[in-house]
């Protein structure tokens, strides 16, 4: 009958798709949670939906005006226990579904870090995750390894069954760290850092991109993803240490510059503290890093003393020089200067060396 | 794209800004791009034959008197329904264009779209959609049929009702200039920031966002106002809040939830437009600003205003249902309840939309349960309206087929959008086409449904013939099919991994479903189209189709027992309300419509003066946009004045003798005699 003609169309669709759908299909344990999520979520709601679909066929065919023989009772409006039906057993679905996702949420949070392998599997608590730090730019990708000392542009690797923690920010506007087959994805945003836990269990190459819109150049903002063997990714590493050259301040301002498909590109070393810089955004010498200005304006230094305050100490980054912070504050703060910079998280001098 | 970034450099300098003529020159009409031309020539030569037609048939005198300045519910209602209309044809224009080009695109070609051209086009989609498609027609409804149903003679304030309207014009007259002079946002519907900010989009198509929306902002808002009070004072004696038709109660939750979040709406875009305007720093990613906070204030607005669309339709739902099954409406205690509850609860779920921003799982966690609660009280409709059909006996009129399409396709939207509210099922659907799937799937199955089911149920009240059966059939199954074939694709194609506005493809892959979604878009285009040939074919054959009993379908609520179309005062004694369905009772108990003994009327006069300040605020807009600051002062300074000017007038109402009243009630009574004949 016509009224089946939607599930039809939805069936055929599925049918057709096949094995290609890696959002229900994919290759890293979180997104396969995630997958499993998407699926007992449909099953439970479709208890209630596929009998509502199934009624209204039903009570559109059986009260048909031309059905003499059907019961009309034009002034029945109201049935108390129709009334409980209706509003309990969404209730009931609602509940589950609720407990569900508070349990996931938490389980599935990105920040936290992972719990298991795989199904079944759990995580040796002594091996460290990989730490990537992940950049947007004007419309490329930028991936440090600070474990490694390399950085690329435009591709990623990870060690397959090695839990990967993936530090996140933006130099531009707003974008979204996303390789489906992996795990879900996460905002990019700059002058903050937001974390993605995640590991892949199968090796293979697969598709990342940026899904949240971000101009001209979003369509061909893409990159590989390569889930590797121990091997192959120590292969990776010489290859790029070999073709690569330096990251510093220097190429991060030319990779800042606005640009479409950008190439691939290796990096084989990465200037000291540039991730910091990156992340609140004082990549050029000409700026105030977003970090110290907050705490400066925190400790009573906003309003037109910020714009004071940023004019007089452009340059100058807590993250090379702790005490340097200490300059721009108030006088009468410098008495707390062990309690800035632990609120900062910057290591004292004394204590770096 | 090279050239039109040339045009967007001549004009990014404000300090080069012309005193005179701001940061307008001959590079601003962006006639390089092919298809901009052509548009601008049809839409250049259908101007100069509508204004041509006007003007041959002397109409513009008859337009001016009898529409433009009227403050009459009733025609400004109607006028807000040409305005939806005219605009859906522009917004689905922008959507066949995004198809086409996403098909070719997908299929190994490049499309035919440069990238900023696409960017415009999804954001203009949006911006029509919602704002000059979705919320006239929605607006339009609640203005012709509530008073009506209330047994009011207007809304509480007429002249700031004719205001709003006009407001709301501005906004899209506005955009509609964009498409010609300058170029669009490219910053998609919702403008995020730090992207909708200076640094990023220097170049006047967010300026012509802002000053549009600010514009119908504040039409929407004021009508919000003047909707809510007429609604509490302007009730017939005897209808009490629980004996208000459902449609009522919509409109009135709908006018809180507006009265409430569009200045929201209102303050944010202003801060947005401090940030591009003055050089604060409110949203940028410098000094201090906070984007975060750009994408919460707006969707604490946005999200509300998915039920300002979708609750109004839900009332017509719960009009028409009753009417086609010849029965009381099953749960009117329940149903306005599950309105309110759905009205309160939409303003703690926004967050669901940026899930993936980073907050804690404990927020992401509490924002996701409270999505899903919602689904509990609009679950409770669905069944309401179901066990209504249950034990009545239903004709398949063509409302109520949009209706059936409405319960069969909703139902499957509001499951996809409970799934998106698990976070962490989220995570991996969010800005997919999954999402956009999502979102037509309620928006088109709900609104746009009812939107139809409800010009098709209201139209013989409002013109005195029915709309002829047949093309609105072909118009029902080629939008039902054209829904289908247009958005099931994107579902699978979110579950791919697909994500939204994307303009080219790395591969081939896709390319089959993006075909049948274009297929799906042609079927709707169809659709459209026998919705206008239906309208024509009925004005052509409107005396056959004639309904002179002003009651074609059976009605059961007071619009219904005034004349078709009802006189320009409504009724000529005020209707008293003994139960819900007053009109129904009304028939049972055969009531006599008085003939004799009328008294004088008292009605508002019509005034230019919302026209005429809505002109003024569309050019004050256009200043702005452009920095010519002289003209945006004057043009403001005149706003002003002319509404402090209209605020002198006292010739503002007049009573309508009791004579003329005899003459038109007694022209009804002959008609129902002709009819029962």
């Amino acid at each position: 009958m016509k009224r089946s003609m939607p599930a039809i169309v939805l069936l055929s669709l599925f049918a057709l798709s096949g094995c290609d759908m890696v959002v229900l299909n994919p290759s890293g344990d979180v997104a396969t949670q995630q997958a499993d999520l998407i699926i007992y979520s449909t099953v439970l709601m479709l208890i209630i939906i596929l009998p509502v679909m199934a009624l209204t066929v039903f009570f559109a065919w059986k009260y048909r005006e031309s059905n003499k023989n059907a019961t009309y009772e034009p002034d029945w409006d109201h049935s108390t226990s129709l009334e409980i039906i209706i509003w309990s057993v969404p209730l009931a679905i609602i509940i589950c579904l609720a407990g569900l996702t508070f349990v996931a949420t938490h389980r599935l949070d990105p920040f936290e870090p992972l719990r298991r392998l795989s199904d079944g599997q759990e995580i040796d608590p002594n091996v460290e995750p990989m730490v990537i730090q992940v950049s947007a730019m004007d419309w490329k990708w930028l991936f440090i390894y600070p474990e490694q000392g390399i950085a690329t542009v435009n591709e990623v690797a990870a060690v397959v069954d090695r839990p990967i923690k993936f530090e996140i920010t933006s130099t531009t506007v707003m974008n979204s760290f996303f390789v489906p087959a992996l795990a879900g994805q996460i905002y990019a945003m700059s002058g903050m850092q937001t974390e993605l836990n995640a590991i892949i269990n199968e090796p293979g190459t697969y598709k990342g991109f940026s899904a949240n819109y971000s101009g001209e150049g979003f369509s061909q903002m893409h990159f590989k993803f390569h889930g590797k063997s121990e091997a192959d990714f120590d292969a990776w590493i010489q290859q790029v240490r070999a073709q690569g050259t330096i990251l510093d301040r220097d190429t991060i301002a030319q990779l800042n510059q606005p640009s479409i498909a950008h190439p691939v590109t290796y990096y084989n070393s990465v200037e000291e503290g540039l991730w910091d810089k990156i992340v609140n955004l004082c990549i050029d010498d000409n700026s105030l890093c977003v970090n110290d200005m907050m705490m400066v304006d925190a400790l009573g230094g906003g309003g037109l003393e910020g714009l004071w305050n940023r004019e007089l100490f452009r340059g100058i980054c807590s993250a090379d020089d702790p005490g340097a912070l200490m300059a721009m504050i108030r006088p009468e703060m410098r008495i707390r200067q062990d309690e800035i910079i632990t609120a900062m998280t910057l290591v004292p001098p004394a204590v770096a060396n | 794209m090279s050239l039109s970034h040339e045009a967007a450099d001549g004009i990014t300098h404000v300090s080069g800004v012309d005193p005179i003529f701001g940061k307008l020159s001959w590079g601003v009409f962006p006639f390089y791009e092919p298809v901009i031309f052509y548009t601008f020539i049809a839409v250049a030569l259908g101007g100069i034959a509508v204004v041509g037609a006007l003007t041959y048939f002397r109409l513009w005198g008859y337009l001016w008197k009898e529409w433009f300045t009227s403050i009459d519910h009733k025609k400004i209602g109607i006028m807000y329904m040409v305005l939806g209309l005219i605009m859906l044809l522009r917004g689905f224009a922008d959507a066949l264009l995004m198809r086409l080009h996403q098909a070719m695109a997908a299929s190994g070609g490049e499309g035919y779209l440069n990238a900023h051209h696409y960017d415009q086009i999804f954001t203009a989609h949006g911006v029509i959609m919602i704002f000059f498609v979705a919320m006239p027609f929605v607006t339009g409804f609640m203005n012709y049929v509530m008073p009506l149903q209330i047994g009011a003679r207007d809304v509480a304030f007429p002249f700031l009702n004719n205001l709003s309207f006009w407001l709301t014009v501005s906004g899209a007259v506005l955009i509609m200039i964009s498409l010609f002079v300058g170029e669009f946002s490219t910053a998609g519907w919702l403008a995020y920031a730090p992207f909708s900010g200076l640094d990023y989009s220097p170049s006047v198509g967010m300026d012509y966002y802002l000053w549009s929306l600010n514009i119908a902002g504040i039409g929407t808002t004021l009508s919000g106002i003047n909707l809510v009070v007429t609604i509490v004072k302007m009730r017939a004696p005897g209808m009490t809040l629980m004996k208000m038709p459902v449609f009522v109660w919509t409109a009135l939750c709908t006018n809180i939830l507006i009265v409430a979040t569009f200045p929201v709406l209102t303050a944010t875009l202003a801060l947005l437009t401090a940030d591009r305007y003055l050089g604060t720093h409110f949203f940028t990613n410098d000094l201090g600003g906070n984007p975060m906070m750009y994408v919460n204030l707006i969707w604490i607005w946005g999200h509300p205003e998915v039920y300002i669309l979708i609750l109004p339709i839900f009332g017509i739902f719960s009009e028409i249902v009753p009417t086609f099954t010849g029965k009381r409406l099953f749960g009117y205690t329940s149903m306005v309840y599950a309105t309110c509850v759905i009205m309160v609860l939409s303003y703690i779920v926004w967050l669901h939309h940026f899930f993936t921003m980073g907050a804690g799982a404990n927020v992401n966690a509490f924002f996701g349960i409270t999505t899903m609660i919602i689904s509990i009280p609009t679950g409770a409709k669905i069944f309401n309206w179901l066990f209504t059909m249950y034990k009545g006996r239903i004709r398949f009129e063509t409302p109520m087929l949009w209706v059936m399409g409405f319960m069969l396709t909703f139902v499957i939207g509001g499951m996809t959008g409970v799934l998106l509210a698990v976070p962490p099922a989220d995570y991996v659907l969010h800005n997919s086409l999954f999402l956009i799937a999502h979102f037509h799937n309620v928006i088109i199955g709900g609104v746009v449904f009812g939107i139809f089911a409800g010009i098709i149920y209201w139209w013989p009240k409002a013109f005195g013939f029915q709309l002829a059966p047949f093309w609105g059939k072909v118009s029902f199954w080629c939008w039902l099919i054209g829904f289908y074939l247009a958005f099931m694709p994107l579902y699978v194609l979110g579950l791919m991994g697909v994500t939204r506005r994307i303009s080219q493809f790395e591969d081939t892959f896709y390319s089959v479903y993006f075909v049948l979604a274009l297929i799906g878009a042609l079927f709707i285009a169809a659709g459209i189209g026998a919705f206008i040939i239906q309208i024509i074919v009925s004005i052509l054959k409107r005396d056959e189709l004639r309904d002179a009993t002003g009651d074609p379908w059976n009605g059961r609520t007071l619009e219904w027992s005034t004349s078709s179309p009802p006189p320009y005062y409504n009724f000529a004694f005020t209707p008293r309300v003994h139960e819900l369905d007053a009109f129904t009772q009304m028939k049972r108990e055969e009531f006599v419509r008085p003939i004799d003994g009328f008294i004088p009327i008292h009605m508002p006069r019509y005034t230019a003066t919302g026209i005429v300040m809505a002109g003024f605020m569309t050019v004050m807009g256009f200043a702005l946009v452009w920095h010519v600051w002289w003209l945006a002062i004057l043009s403001f300074a005149a706003t002003l004045l002319y509404g402090i000017g209209h605020t002198f007038n006292y010739n503002r109402d007049y009573y309508v003798p009791a004579d003329e009243v005899r003459e038109i009630e007694s022209q009804r009574t002959q008609q129902l005699t002709g009819a029962a004949e």
